[in-house]
């Protein structure tokens, strides 16, 4: 079971909860969310890299090359 | 002098737990900050949220670094204000903890609520992160309680939550 804490600032009750299901709901869409957002970051990274070499073969220069070009 | 940094409320874990809140915050002082330390059974993000607010009330920017690489992010309308990469997991040293600080200036004013704050991970290893957020509560209405939570999994016992009250008197 997942739970909660709640602290009263007031009082100093603590309590102890089960999560609802609209709070277990939220969590698994936001890590749902978390790892789409993840593929699509590391999708965009390598076609990002596949650009790049492209861009480099029609150049005939290497990474080290181009480093010393926009250096 | 006066004391113008007064502990509220303080909580350490003694079970495992997906999220903790601080709830009835008085208004009595011009500004918050919680400092915590915290482990979880999953890497990944904190999530700090207001008044039990969701929807699309949040925006931040972060800067996030290993020691070997750094990026940067931004979110616009967001369910929360996310603390990314700062929870370290059991895969790290034991007994370490990160340690997390946010500070939100008035926070009993009926303007938006900026907040700024840092995260960093303890790893015995050459991988642990560090970030820094700046993070935005759009509401009119003062911040009564204040969340936070692990984005997945839990936090583990002996993680520690401290809520201090700045006055300006």
């Amino acid at each position: 079971m997942t739970t909660a804490i709640e602290v009263n600032c007031e009082t100093g009750e603590v309590i102890e909860r089960p999560l609802t299901a609209d709070e277990i709901a939220d969590r698994e869409a936001d890590a749902q969310a978390a790892a789409t957002k993840a593929e699509q970051d590391a999708a965009d990274a390598a076609t990002k890299a596949q650009a790049k070499d492209a861009l480099l073969a029609k150049l005939g220069i290497t990474a080290d090359e181009a480093a010393l070009l926009l250096g | 002098m006066p004391n113008t940094y007064v502990l509220i409320s303080s909580n350490v874990l003694t079970t495992a737990a997906a999220s903790i809140t601080f709830s009835a915050i008085p208004s009595t002082y011009t500004d918050l900050v919680v400092r915590w330390t915290g482990r979880g059974t999953t890497s990944g993000n904190y999530t700090i949220t207001f008044n039990g607010t969701g929807g699309t009330s949040y925006s931040h920017i972060r800067m996030t670094g290993s020691g070997s690489a750094a990026a940067s992010g931004q979110a616009s309308s967001t369910s929360f204000i996310q603390y990314v990469l700062s929870l370290e997991d059991t895969s790290y040293t034991a007994n370490t903890f990160d340690s997390n600080e946010i500070y939100v200036p008035g926070y009993a004013t009926s303007n938006d609520k900026p907040t700024g704050g840092t995260g960093t991970q303890e790893n015995n290893a050459a991988l642990s992160y560090m970030n820094v957020t700046a993070g935005l509560f759009r509401s009119a209405s003062a911040i009564t309680s204040l969340t936070i939570g692990a984005q997945s999994g839990n936090m583990v016992a002996d993680s520690s939550f401290y809520l201090y009250g700045i006055k300006n008197s």
